[in-house]
């Protein structure tokens, strides 16, 4: 035995066996440059080492018009797996076929930020023996940083990768924009599969999902409908009575004290939510003032602003129509994609949501506590999804939720919300097309909004007026069984779903 | 004064809208019986409207309805709904003269004399629609003290015309007739509805030239019309400036005991006070054009 030997040995360092000893492929031309790729999504799956009991996930960019979610789920099916826990950041109305696989026994677990259609109705209805857990955006990075959601395979859909594995959402034919989502689980999963509809040649810039996150990169037919993503909760509105609201909810951030040059501001999704951005312009032109960034789902007006310089700075973590995909995809100096770790985990070393002045929130409820409820229905169904909402609400400085006071016959601000996704202590004004209420925590607010003789109510005479036209509304029936867990964004229970009675 | 800018159109058998078209906030709202029901809802229609016309929300804002033709097997029994619930204004479409009001006003006395609510209480505002109509303005106009306005109708006006809806051509001479006959009686003029929703600008051009010929107002169809509507009657700040400077010169000139008083040279008396007044109501009303 030589020194070097020994000494390799006392140290327990290999000694030199080759160059390619631990990298065969290195010795094979194609093989080096090829070895990520797998012809079938089968062949990923396979080599990825998914087993019966893992956790797998997914992103939601797609929205509505998601093709992976329901095709990856076909295939674990098909393949024998079972006992899957199922983390998608969100699931929506096309993901009914899930109800199949989680009667099969191949989905026994979800993960999400929220459910709608019949898979929602089906689960609302105890379809599923373990309850399922619903998380904020940023919760969800927080739960799977803190342990509790452990990813095992991540398919991520990518509408143009490269052959290492370098995608993002804004090069090829399908584009969704941001990849908030997926960039969270390319960089926690401990093995990421990249499913792409356009295999582009290296490198694929600029990349959401690195090379050096990727396991397997596999093409598929398709990944989803870049056409169906604003249908649904991201829609602009011509409805009188939300641009009603709207124009209301334009005047409380004028007059709430954070409109000033730089001010920062999330719109959201949501009918009227989206409307607020239309009104925002002029109220910015005529006082002269720029926002330093807008944040969270962007919409076509919000880019809007941006290219006639009203908005310095777009930080996009989920693009909800073609026009800011385009715009993430054409301007990457003003128009930056963040992770929704970046964006709102309040666990992570910053969140963005915690820079922010003001945010426009919508609500399926609101008591007169302020507490939101933006995932059941008022026949107690999950329809909707926590989303940003917590962690907005808890970070900005100023949270304003819109509503209609009466939705259909049913009042929208009622004495007890179904359940609560944000808590009423985070929430400073609700705007409804009745008059506007401002929580009784910020003083301040309500004075300047009265200053500048805007409708100010308490928010019990906006529920007076509520019952007023509607009557009092008979309490939904629920079992006793739980069939949802509502995580608060620092993984707390907040407040539990309850089967309702058929 | 009251101030009639925007007079909202709710077909009477839409519950939904009748529960809470109030937040929209405009000056007038006109509960439909007539054309916008349809001959299946008339009687679910007069009942709604009846119920509504009660309601504590809408206590601030002009309740006008607009009944089917006396002539017709609705009109009579809209009429004591309307008049009952407490409307405080009927609306007859299609006055064609003086004694069409005429026999409206007898309706509307003899009910309210059975001692559902002050005599007298009642407006009425005549709907001009043909071309009669529009030659008979001055009479209609002049035929009742319970009158507070005349509404021309374009849609039916033009028919009668054998033309159609354009750029306003159509309507010239109409406008300008209704409007005298209005100003001729004292009482307020509103122009007819803007049918195409969606077509923002055409809407306010139409406005812009509704409020340079004089009309109090415009009959609206959606409420996303009535705050541009409102914003385009509201002042300017220079128009502001000038009604208080007025309304003050004439206060210290009424304090002194002067008859006439004259401002930067230019004789200050009662039309332009009248005036100044106008504008001051409704920059209070909406605020200032910006």
């Amino acid at each position: 035995m030589n020194s070097m030997q020994s000494l390799a040995e006392q140290r327990g360092i290999a000694t030199f066996g080759g160059y390619a000893k631990y990298a065969p492929y290195l010795a094979d031309p194609v093989a080096k440059r090829r070895r990520k790729l797998a012809d079938t999504l089968e062949e990923a799956v396979r080599r990825s080492g998914l087993e019966s009991g893992m956790t797998i996930s997914f992103h939601h960019a797609f929205r509505e018009g998601d093709k992976t979610i329901n095709q990856v789920v076909d295939l674990l099916a098909k393949m024998g797996l079972k006992n899957l826990t199922l983390a998608s950041s969100s699931l929506l109305t096309c993901n009914a076929p899930l109800i199949e696989h989680i009667k099969s026994g191949v989905i026994s677990r979800i993960y999400t930020s929220g459910m709608r259609g019949k898979l929602a109705d089906a689960v609302s209805h105890g379809l599923m023996d373990e309850p399922v857990q619903i998380h904020s955006h940023g919760g969800r990075v927080h739960l799977m940083d803190a342990g509790e959601l452990k990813v095992d395979v991540a398919f991520l859909a990518a509408s143009a990768a490269d052959e290492f594995g370098n995608a993002n959402g804004t090069g090829g034919r399908s584009r969704c924009g941001s990849l908030g989502y997926a960039m969270v689980d390319a960089a926690r999963a401990k093995y990421v599969i990249v499913l792409t509809e356009e295999l582009v040649a290296y490198p694929n810039t600029p990349a959401s999902i690195r090379q050096d996150q990727v396991d397997c990169v596999v093409k598929v037919d398709q990944i989803g409908d870049p056409s169906k993503i604003s249908v649904g909760a991201a829609r602009i509105t011509s409805n009188p009575r939300e641009l009603l609201i709207a124009r209301y909810a334009a005047d409380v951030l004028e007059h709430s004290g954070y409109f000033k040059e730089g001010f920062s501001i999330q719109t959201g999704s949501g009918a009227a939510a989206t409307a607020v951005t239309r009104f925002l312009e002029g109220r910015m032109r005529k006082a002269d003032i720029h926002a330093s960034f807008a944040l969270g789902g962007i919409t076509g007006s919000i880019v809007d602003l941006h290219k006639k310089g009203l908005i310095r700075t777009i930080l996009d973590t989920q693009s909800f129509d073609a026009s800011a995909a385009e715009s993430l995809r054409t301007d990457p100096a003003g128009h930056i994609e963040i992770s929704t770790d970046y964006y709102a985990n309040q666990s992570s070393k910053a969140a963005a949501v915690d820079e922010m002045d003001m945010v426009i929130l919508s609500a399926l409820e609101i008591d007169v506590g302020f507490n939101v409820n933006v995932i059941t229905g008022s026949d107690g169904v999950m329809r909707g999804a926590s989303g940003g909402h917590s962690d907005t609400a808890a970070g900005a400085n100023l949270a304003v939720v819109v509503a209609p006071l009466i939705r259909g016959r049913i009042p929208t601000v009622c004495e007890k919300v179904t359940t609560v996704v944000t808590p009423g202590t985070c929430v400073g004004v609700l705007v409804t097309d009745h008059g506007i209420a401002v929580n009784p925590n910020r003083p301040e607010i309500a004075e300047r909004l009265k200053a500048a003789g805007l409708p100010v109510l308490s928010i019990e005479e906006l529920h007076a007026r509520a019952i007023a036209i509607t009557g009092t509304p008979s309490p939904i029936a629920f079992t006793d069984r739980v069939v949802g867990m509502v995580r608060f964004r620092d993984g707390s229970l907040i407040d539990t779903i309850r089967q309702v009675v058929d | 004064m009251k101030l009639r800018r925007s007079m909202l159109f709710l077909p009477g058998s839409n519950a939904a809208m009748l529960s809470t078209a109030f937040v929209y906030k405009p000056d007038s709202i006109m509960f439909d019986l007539e054309d916008a029901v349809s001959l299946r809802e008339k009687d679910t229609a007069r009942m709604m409207v009846y119920h509504t016309l009660s309601l504590p929300m809408y206590r601030d804002i002009e309740k006008v309805v607009r009944i089917n033709p006396l002539s017709s097997v609705y009109g009579h029994a809209d009429l004591e709904a309307a008049v009952r619930g407490g409307a405080d204004v009927i609306r007859l479409p299609k006055t064609d003269c003086a004694e069409d009001i005429h026999e409206l006003e007898h309706e509307v006395l003899r009910i309210e004399q059975s001692g559902v609510r002050p005599v007298g209480s009642t407006g009425l505002m005549a709907a001009i629609e043909s071309a009669s109509g529009v030659v008979n303005a001055v009479e209609i106009a002049k035929s009742s003290k319970r009158l507070i306005g005349i509404a021309l109708a374009g849609f039916d006006y033009v028919m009668d015309m054998q033309t159609e809806r354009g750029d306003g051509t159509e309507l010239f001479y109409a406008r300008c007739a209704v409007l005298h006959a209005a100003r001729a009686a004292g009482i307020d003029a509103f122009d007819v509805v803007y049918g195409n929703v969606n077509d923002d600008e055409g809407f306010l051009r139409e406005v812009e030239l509704a409020k340079k010929l004089g009309f109090n107002g415009k009959s609206l169809i959606n409420p996303r019309q009535i705050e541009p509507l409102h914003r385009a009657y509201a002042p300017t700040e220079e128009d502001v400036d000038r009604a208080r400077r007025v309304i003050a010169a004439a206060e210290d000139a009424e304090k002194r005991g002067l008859g006439v008083v004259a401002l930067n040279g230019k004789m200050i008396d009662a039309p332009v006070i009248a005036h100044a007044q106008r504008v001051l109501q409704r920059a209070e009303a909406s605020g200032v054009r910006g």
